[in-house]
């Protein structure tokens, strides 16, 4: 049933519906509405059997989810930016582990300067960090990501991040179908834990880990990763089976059958994008989308298959490596080595700088035309930074 | 869990529980089919404190919820040395995370228990004195805030000896760490206003907060054994002498916890809900001198000469927990 809620209430529904048995939050801005829903439902016993635990950080947080889940709960927690950052050293720890907890970010700048609005730089810092990475194009592929998460993180022993746009989705009212209980349940089953502490049968979790082991450690968890894609993949396409939806998977394309440029891009900013595209194309213009939901694990072989046959492709990122430029065009570029396709990287809304279609439309023009930098900060106020770059050299 | 047959070759022996007691009152450790949640061939340096504390409190949790017992241990030493993968040492459900984290994993093992309905398993964290009143400070206080369902027990030796004796937040005045040298015109670390956990978290009015040292092993079996009795977040703090991050002979582990008793310096005693309810008494008291002399780190306070002004500033402060924990039963009582 289709019902016009706010896209952080629909994610705590659809955490709801697959029943964790533990939650655990720390409040930071625009994350806090879906943990405030979670603790409404666990409160008013609409999901029982949960603890919802209010911790005193996120470190905290994280930790909490880390010995809930190796004692075998289903464990939930969610964050963004700064909170994020302050709990990577238990993020690393839960992935080390092989913890299948699911954290949703609902994606914020980093400071300084401190500012609270989205851009992918929370996550992006976490890209070595062992978690999948699962990136929502709108709010309906954010309620079905959560629940096709927790089926991914439990098969594979793996955690996995959840990411939807701070504000833009977090905060948007959209038609979205979120499934009941017993629907998910038909789907995502009881989660049986690889192992977990048991006093009948005790384990040690957590050794330290010498030289003579840990590369192996290591490549194990790599390897793991590179499976996961195809367990992504495999989950996806079972929840189209119950669900009759299309959504989740690796990466989704639009328009790019012959298209001369696609551009590639995550999260909510792909509709605005297949927008634009639409209008260039009836200008009679050969141009595509390809919208990335894993991040992680990248899906090398199918980028590759997604962008065969183009000239050029526009990787379209908000957050970037400081110094260097695109974070995902690095992935890219890899995966279309030798195929004799150009890239070109634009770096657009960081800390909530809004995307207008005006923006990128003008912006793909020019790039369709090879009449761009590699790399393009888009709508950067460029009089203005000159002239303190210029005052900064003085003084060196 | 299976059992380990001990070999005793001392009887009557404190060491391992009066065998000369009636069988209800004997340690854990007279059984010889106890269980043994730490077991031997663990790579603790000869003589550690920290390794007997844990040894004990963790037997008698063990005792005390009929084996249903799971454990979170901090990064430290106690980490180190029992979990050198392949190996470990723990025959408890046993997870170590991360260095400042412990108690909140603790929590999460706890709320997974409370949600599967678990009532039996209870939990157990514990971690050394860097972890605890240092970097997971926040966590602890959090844990205690919610009085989540755990025994916490820090192990106290004073500094941060796995990374090689570096000053903590625990670290007693005077004393020489790799940080706090013993040179200049203030050897030794300097006398700061003190973090004294204990009364941090009699401050949370938490059910039970009790201290006590491995040269009383009974009594701290007896304040295991009360505490996983109670339901609640609950702090034990032991004190555990460290001989390489000390400087004292491997022998006088168990010597050196007892002076630091019966010098006053570490107050041995029990606080339920907030407030003080019971303390050991000092029955041979020490001046400091005789605690200190056996410690390297505080060998500059007797060389060349003795430091008097130092030393009877450690004095002033033995003696101010003595009046302030009711340390010794004053004449005429």
């Amino acid at each position: 049933m289709l019902r016009q809620v706010e896209g952080s209430k629909a994610v705590a529904d659809a955490v709801a519906a697959c029943q964790p048995e533990v939650i655990c939050a720390y409040p930071i801005s625009p994350q806090t509405h879906i943990v405030e829903g979670l603790s409404q439902l666990v409160k008013d016993g609409t999901l029982p059997n949960c603890e919802f635990i209010n911790v005193e950080s996120e470190f905290a947080a994280m930790s909490v989810a880390i010995g809930a889940s190796a004692t075998g709960a289903r464990t939930y927690t969610a964050t963004a930016s700064q909170g994020l950052l302050y709990m990577v050293e238990a993020v690393y720890n839960a992935s080390g582990l092989g913890l299948p907890i699911v954290m949703t970010v609902a994606n914020r700048a980093i400071g300084g300067p401190i500012n609270i609005w989205n851009d992918h730089s929370d996550s992006m810092s976490q890209r070595d960090s062992g978690w999948l990475q699962l990136y929502a194009e709108n709010n309906q592929e954010a309620v079905d990501l959560h629940i096709q998460a927790f089926r991914i993180a439990e098969e594979m022993s793996m955690p996995v991040m959840v990411c939807m746009d701070g504000f833009i989705l977090t905060h948007a009212y959209e038609q979205v179908d979120i499934p009941t209980t017993d629907e998910v349940k038909a789907f995502l089953p009881p989660f049986v834990p690889r192992q977990h502490l048991d006093p009948a049968e005790p384990v040690s979790i957590g050794a330290m880990v010498g030289p003579e082991s840990f590369m192996e450690v290591k490549y194990l968890a790599h390897q793991r990763m590179i499976d996961s894609a195809a367990k992504v993949q495999e989950v996806a396409k079972d929840f189209e089976a119950h669900f009759g939806r299309k959504t989740g998977g690796l990466l989704r394309s639009y328009r790019t059958d012959g298209a001369e440029t696609i551009v590639l891009a995550l999260g909510s900013i792909i509709g605005t994008l297949k927008d634009v595209v639409d209008e260039l194309n009836l200008d009679g213009k050969s141009i595509g989308v390809v919208g990335l939901t894993s991040f992680r694990p990248f899906p090398y072989e199918a980028v590759a298959a997604a962008l065969k046959g183009a000239k050029r492709v526009i990787i379209l990122e908000k957050a970037f490596s400081t110094g260097t430029g695109g974070i995902v065009t690095q992935d890219v570029a890899r995966a279309i080595e030798g195929m004799g396709i150009k890239d070109f990287t634009v770096i657009a809304g960081l800390g909530g700088r809004p995307i207008t279609i005006a923006s990128l439309r003008n912006y793909l023009t020019n790039a369709m035309a090879e009449n761009v930098e590699r790399l393009t900060f888009l709508d950067l106020e460029i009089d203005t930074v000159e002239v303190e770059i210029n005052k900064e050299r003085a003084l060196r | 869990m299976s059992t380990t047959q001990v070999k005793f070759y001392q009887v009557g022996s404190f060491a391992v529980g009066n065998r000369l007691l009636r069988d209800d009152e004997r340690s854990v450790q007279s059984d010889p089919d106890r269980t043994n949640a730490l077991t031997s061939g663990h790579r603790a340096c000869q003589g550690c404190g920290e390794a007997l504390g844990a040894r004990y409190a963790l037997d008698a949790a063990m005792r005390a919820t009929n084996d249903q017992l799971i454990a979170v241990n901090a990064t430290g030493c106690l980490e180190v040395f029992s979990t050198p993968y392949p190996e470990s040492s723990w025959r408890v459900a046993w997870l170590h995370s991360l260095f400042g984290n412990a108690p909140a994993v603790a929590t999460g093992v706890a709320a997974a228990l409370k949600a599967k309905g678990n009532t039996t398993t209870r939990v157990v964290a514990q971690g050394g004195d860097g972890a605890t009143v240092d970097i997971g400070l926040g966590p602890l206080s959090g844990m205690f805030e919610r009085n989540d369902d755990v025994l916490y027990i820090c192990y106290d030796n004073e500094a941060y000896m796995n990374t090689g004796v570096q000053r903590s937040g625990a670290t007693p005045p005077a004393a020489r760490t790799a940080t706090t040298q013993a040179v200049g015109a203030n050897p030794g670390n300097l006398f700061g206003q003190g973090k004294y956990l204990p009364k941090i978290a009699m401050a949370h009015d938490i059910p039970y907060v009790a201290t006590a040292t491995i040269a009383d092993l009974r009594d701290l079996e007896a304040k295991v054994e009360r505490a996983m009795s109670m339901r609640g977040a609950r702090y034990l703090h032991v004190l555990v002498p460290c001989p390489l991050g000390w400087g004292s002979a491997s022998a006088d582990t168990i010597k050196i916890a007892r002076l630091a008793t019966q010098s006053g310096l570490f107050p041995v005693f029990e606080a339920v809900n907030g407030e003080v309810v019971a303390s050991s008494k000092i029955r041979h008291r020490v001046p400091v001198d005789e605690y200190l002399k056996l410690q390297a780190r505080y060998s500059h306070l007797f060389s060349p000469q003795r430091n008097d002004q130092v030393i009877d500033h450690l004095q002033r402060i033995a003696d101010k927990n003595i009046e302030r924990y009711e340390l010794i039963i004053s004449e005429g009582e």
